[in-house]
């Protein structure tokens, strides 16, 4: 049996800077990893780094979030190509903008410093975005970053300030004997802490149902595809009003694209779907005109995990004293990951988060499941 | 009725749908070339006038008949070239041609996707004049031209030979033959050669009319590193005794084939390692049958076996898909095919001894050899990742890049094992499989769709 202070179960984006924040407050820390950290969802999602487009509820999060990134090289010793180019939304039909207006409206307030621009501004300002867009909302200091980069390095921070990062070892049996958690691993090893973390992503129901509170989730795998290098042309990250092909282009020139959805392979890896892909290829052209021609060289998705509000579940169980769950981030995880990772932090270091989870507790499934 | 797809025009392929053919099947035979043959016997562009002795030598005969058996299927078969199959999903090719996508729904599927050559990077490789052994043959069996004037050939396997001795009969100035394997370990060989006699006398024949004709051939030889300012200039080698110069304008080199299983991959086929091949290849019985229902399996995509094995266990692969749809075939026939299958394996081990994988490629290589040209990608680079910890490779990949860019790996991916491997301390079966992600080859924006 190993004593520590927190077991965390996943070694994504969330688990793993949970593990850094508490291994820097001193606490002993446990990270159990069923594959590689960052080798899912939080490694291979489409790198957007947006507050712009989140619900209101979790904009103090990503506004928190948004101070740590500013920090991501003191934190994680790389700069995980991490570059605040910027995102722009862009909006296809009169109504879509008028929805990019209203947003940027009732977002007044939380820092986001939203610029509307239309169709000429657009013109001017992004000569590479197709006719076909109408107007955008630009959100200057939002961006992208390299998540098969960087949330690995959480993990290599976190053992780095001492945490234990046990990769290959999927849970096999967790219980609560009234005092502490006992967590069993299907390599041999065995755990008792007081805290336990359920941050295992598109896996996390399992952990929850086990403590007698289910939730609906389901799985989502995004259909993602990068081309060979291109001359550089985007000097932002976007997305499209209404959902559609969101691209953002890296340093070295390959332009990554995402929308629509692929398909699960198994439990634990996914594909994109045939028609998400040939839809890409298709439809990219008329937002990026100047993709035309380029060439995709490489398909990828991943497993998300998804509530029927697309909102996560932060918090408190409601079944079992000590058990934090973190999950659900309906494929937007990446950008707010770290400051769930601080919030679960200070709960655990000092009671409670100093950014409001409320609207993030499990129990708004409980009412759902009595009704 | 949803067809049977066979993917590939080569040996495998072409005797697969001829099979088909002869059992009253009506195939479709999809190939990324724009002339059926393969490889091994691409076929010159149809206002190429060389003749086939010119251009195949002693195979003269079997790369014609297998031409000539395309052709006369024409009319029985949907052949269609210049046809890439670029993803599989769910019962559906994904396939492109002339820009255009389209999809295929198949009900069973002859997978014969052939073999490129296998890479073992030397400082140098990425200058202008340097090939592998395949793109050197290619060169001048499909245009009709040799990749420089005054030409060295390298590295190990039979194609090093065969290949050196066709550029010295087009009457290309080959400088040198340096073959890497000790002619120690061809010896030890030997007793497995000799399971295929002909074809152990046609490579000692190449051998002995290149030294007859004055192209020194040195065995034991390495290739240690290829100079020029623009392109290839001189190249240095060593071997026991030290190392020595040329001065050449072009280097083809390769040690030996690797199966281009990828489609094989995205069909779900299930994979192993195969030490014989020093490679992860899809499982395949006696008959060809891969472990998912209705894919077979036939030629060096599934396993390094040389042209006439392909022709046989297309036609073996062929007979196990017909009769698993209820076809009456010849069990004799099977049984002959298996039988001469299995001594081509035989000879093929002897082969694997008498070209022997050079073990300390690996330890050797310099930090700022290139590996990945795609992604520029060093050995340095792979190094450092494996020394944060990483072994799995397609963990090594997404940390540094590695097989990531245009060739997902095909030309790279052997090489950056190696070198995980000798990092790690695992022995390069453990490193893990490069996943094949599609596309298998670069598919275009912009690409119209078939309605």
């Amino acid at each position: 049996m190993i004593d520590v202070d927190v077991v965390i179960i996943g070694g994504g984006i969330v688990g793993a800077s949970a593990a850094l924040f508490l291994s820097k407050a001193g606490r002993r820390v446990a990270l159990l990893e069923r594959d590689f950290c960052g080798s899912h969802s939080s490694g291979v999602n489409y790198g957007g780094v947006r507050r712009q487009g989140r619900p209101l509820s979790q904009l103090p999060l990503s506004q928190r979030a948004h101070e740590i990134w500013s920090q991501l090289p003191q934190l994680i010793g790389i700069d995980g190509e991490y570059q605040r180019s910027g995102h722009l939304k862009l909006a296809r039909s009169a109504e879509d903008l008028q929805a990019l207006q209203d947003y940027a409206a009732s977002s007044q307030g939380f820092g986001l410093d939203l610029q509307l621009l239309d169709r000429d501004e657009l013109r001017a300002r992004f000569p590479w975005v197709g006719a076909v867009a109408v107007g955008a909302s630009l959100c200057p200091d939002d961006g992208h970053a390299n998540p098969r980069l960087v949330s690995p390095a959480f993990a290599q921070a976190a053992r780095r300030h001492g945490a234990q990062i046990h990769e290959q070892c999927a849970v096999s049996a967790v219980a609560h004997d009234g005092q502490r958690f006992g967590v069993h691993t299907e390599t041999g090893l065995a755990f008792h802490a007081p805290w336990l973390l359920n941050c295992a992503g598109a896996w996390s129901s399992q952990f929850a149902a086990q403590f007698g509170e289910a939730v609906p989730m389901s799985a989502g795998h995004p259909a993602m595809l990068v081309t060979e290098p291109l001359p550089l042309v985007m000097n932002a990250s976007t997305g499209v009003e209404g959902g559609g092909i969101y691209a953002r282009q890296v340093e070295r020139g390959n332009c990554v694209l995402g929308g629509g959805q692929g398909f699960a392979l198994d439990d634990a890896r996914a594909r994109p779907g045939q028609n998400a892909v040939i839809e890409i290829l298709r439809q990219a052209v008329e937002l990026y005109p100047f993709l035309a021609g380029a060439q995709a060289i490489r398909t990828w998705s991943g497993t998300e995990g998804y509530l029927p509000d697309r909102q996560p579940v932060i918090g408190h169980s409601s079944t079992q004293p000590g058990l934090l769950h973190a999950f659900g981030f309906a494929g937007a995880g990446f950008q707010i990951g770290p400051a769930v990772g601080q919030a679960l932090t200070e709960i655990i270091c000092s009671g409670a988060s100093t950014t409001p989870l409320d609207a993030f507790s499990i129990t708004r499934f409980h009412s759902i499941s009595v009704a | 009725m949803k067809p049977v797809a066979i993917i590939g025009a080569g040996p495998a392929g072409i005797r697969a749908a001829q099979t088909l053919v002869a059992h009253g099947v009506y195939p479709v035979l999809l190939d990324e070339a724009a002339r059926g043959g393969g490889q091994i016997y691409r076929r010159q562009p149809a206002n190429f006038k060389r003749s086939p002795a010119k251009l195949y030598g002693f195979e003269a005969h079997k790369a014609s008949a297998l031409h000539q058996t395309l052709d006369e299927l024409r009319e029985q078969l949907d052949y269609r070239p210049d046809t890439l199959v670029w993803n599989a999903e769910a019962g559906l090719l994904d396939t492109l041609h002339e820009g255009r996508a389209d999809r295929l729904e198949y009900a069973s599927m002859i997978v014969a996707t052939g073999a490129t050559d296998r890479i073992l990077p030397v400082p140098g490789w990425t200058l202008p004049g340097v090939y592998s052994l395949g793109a050197a043959q290619i060169a001048l069996k499909f245009q009709g031209c040799a990749i420089g004037e005054r030409v060295v050939f390298a590295g190990s396997g039979p194609l090093l030979y065969l290949v050196a001795y066709q550029y010295a009969k087009a009457g290309a100035d080959v400088v040198a033959v340096l073959d890497s394997s000790p002619f120690s370990a061809q010896a030890r060989a030997l007793p497995g050669l000799l399971a295929q006699p002909v074809t152990l006398a046609k490579g000692l024949y190449y051998r002995a009319w290149l030294t007859v004709h004055g192209v020194s051939v040195h065995q034991g030889a390495s290739l240690s590193r290829i100079d020029g300012e623009r392109r290839v200039q001189s190249l240095k080698w060593r071997n026991a005794k030290g190392e020595q110069a040329l001065d050449c304008d072009a280097v083809a080199f390769a040690h030996g084939l690797r199966s281009e299983t990828q489609l094989a991959d995205l069909l779900g086929c299930e994979f192993a390692w195969s030490a014989l091949n020093r490679a992860w290849l899809p499982l395949r019985d006696h008959a060809g049958r891969s472990s998912v229902p209705g894919v077979y399996l036939a030629g060096d995509g599934a396993g390094i076996m040389g042209a006439d094995a392909a022709e046989m266990a297309g036609e073996r692969a062929a007979l196990a898909l017909l009769e698993d749809i209820g076809y009456l075939i010849d069990p004799q026939r099977c049984t002959e095919l298996e039988q001469s299958l299995k001594r081509i394996g035989h000879f093929r081990q002897g082969l694997e001894r008498a070209f022997a994988f050079p073990e300390d490629w690996a330890a050797d290589a310099a930090d700022n050899l290139m590996i990945c040209r795609c992604e520029e990608v060093s050995v340095g680079d792979i190094r450092q990742v494996v020394g944060e910890g990483h072994w799995e490779i397609n963990r090594v990949k997404a940390h540094c890049r590695v097989g990531m860019g245009r060739c997902q790996g095909r030309m790279c991916g052997a090489a950056a094992a190696e070198i995980i491997a000798r990092e790690s301390g695992r022995p390069v079966a453990s490193v893990g499989r490069l996943r094949a992600q599609a596309p298998i080859k670069p598919v275009p924006f912009g690409l119209e769709v078939e309605p």
